[in-house]
């Protein structure tokens, strides 16, 4: 009775110390951001890692993902002889929701996990005490680029991959069930605002950068150094990042568009 | 070299997602109408104003020549204040304008049409329009119906 209490209180306090650590950790790479200004060939390095080598399966993914809901939604809308919304239901269901949730989540799948792995090994190598060694913050050398880098590209991908998205949609809608262009894009630009719909999203999409690469970082940076550790904290990445993710969506979705 | 190609393609990538925000913007959502912001604001007065919302488009002979910007109650009248937003471009609109309540298809939003009248006096800041007529309530005009053919059985 008493080891399972106190199995109980050990991960309670290994929990928290984690949590912890994890904000400590946070502070640590967000001190070290404004110093990336002077060398940031560290960024574009990352950028290009981060977020080039992910543009593709954001533009394939929001391309089908779009052409999905054109279908979808024409089959549902028609009944209602409303099939001129189709291009309200795409836009709005890509900005507002599926561009920064899905371009997240993949975002999370490809980048997050390659992170995580990265750091990760770098930890296991000893690659990050050398650095120490040498009187470089491994923080302020190898992270904080990482950090920025994903900061900067999840709002680009979730924007690319909502642009892509709609003209999937709009592929499926005109050229295959025949929606009149002009009605789509006219009704599209009607009820889609710029405000409220569009900056919201891309709103979103910087929180989840925020935090898919906070998460990615940290698991990496704290991940046991050893092969299997590394293996489950590249794990740990792609499941709480999604939980978060999803989580934080609802909050947002709740502040952004509650009231309406 | 290789440094040079992942730039090329670092910036190529930036230039693509602000590209994609920038099609957001023009393409999809309406911000290139806030770019007028040499508009005017005229008040009418409504005895009901049926769905109409805030954003509701105004439209001349089908043609969108604003918005609703806003609506509230007037607290002596009981009827509803619609301030409506008019393009600045559509500066020639007659004193004695009337506007109504209209319904765009059966179930579609509600918009108010304005139908141009004689003066030679314009429309301007702060302007209100006078001649009115209340939005069709489907659910009336249902009741009213079926009332009239009862009556007619008698």
């Amino acid at each position: 009775m008493i080891d399972i209490i106190r199995s109980l209180g050990r991960w309670g306090l290994g929990s928290l110390q984690r949590l912890g650590r994890g904000h400590l950790f946070l502070f640590h790479v967000l001190a070290g951001v404004p110093g990336l200004f002077l060398r940031f060939s560290l960024v574009v390095q990352q950028l290009f890692s981060v977020g080039v080598l992910s543009v593709l399966l954001i533009l394939i993914s929001g391309l089908f993902v779009g052409m999905v809901l054109g279908l979808q939604g024409y089959n549902t809308l028609v009944d209602f002889g409303a099939e001129e919304s189709l291009g309200v239901l795409v836009s709005l269901s890509l900005v507002r929701e599926l561009g920064p949730v899905v371009a997240g989540l993949l975002f999370a799948g490809r980048a997050g996990s390659a992170l995580t792995a990265e750091i990760g090994l770098m930890k296991s190598t000893e690659q990050l005490s050398g650095m120490e060694m040498m009187a470089v913050d491994p923080l302020r050398r190898i992270i904080a680029p990482r950090f920025l880098a994903g900061l900067i590209s999840m709002p680009l991908l979730a924007a690319l991959f909502s642009a892509v998205g709609i003209y999937g949609g709009f592929l499926v809608g005109h050229g295959l069930l025949g929606v009149d262009d002009g009605a789509f894009w006219s009704q599209m630009q009607v009820k889609t605002d710029w405000y409220g719909d569009v900056l919201n999203g891309v709103i979103k999409s910087i929180v989840f950068g925020f935090v898919v690469t906070w998460i990615a970082l940290f698991e990496g940076y704290d991940a046991t150094p050893t092969s299997e550790g590394v293996g489950r904290a590249t794990t740990r990445t792609v499941v709480h990042s999604a939980f978060a993710i999803l989580g934080l969506d609802f909050v947002l979705t709740a502040l952004m568009f509650g009231e309406g | 070299m290789q440094n040079k190609s992942t730039e090329i393609t670092v910036g190529m990538f930036v230039a693509a997602g602000i590209v994609a925000l920038f099609v957001l913007a023009m393409k999809v959502s309406n911000l290139a109408e806030f770019n007028d912001d040499t508009g005017y604001q005229v008040v009418a007065e409504f005895e009901n104003i049926g769905g109409l919302k805030v954003r509701s488009p105004v439209t001349m002979a089908g043609v969108r020549v604003g918005r609703v910007a806003d609506i509230s109650l007037n607290a002596e009248t009981y009827n509803a204040q619609v301030t409506i937003n008019l393009y600045g471009s559509f500066d020639n609109i007659p004193t004695d304008t009337a506007a109504s309540i209209y319904t765009a298809g059966l179930l579609g939003e509600q918009y108010i049409g304005l139908e141009a009248g004689a003066e030679e006096e314009y429309l301007e800041e702060g302007s209100v329009i006078d001649l009115t007529q209340p939005a069709l309530v489907l659910e009336q005009v249902i009741g009213q119906f079926l009332f009239s053919k009862a009556e007619g059985e008698d």
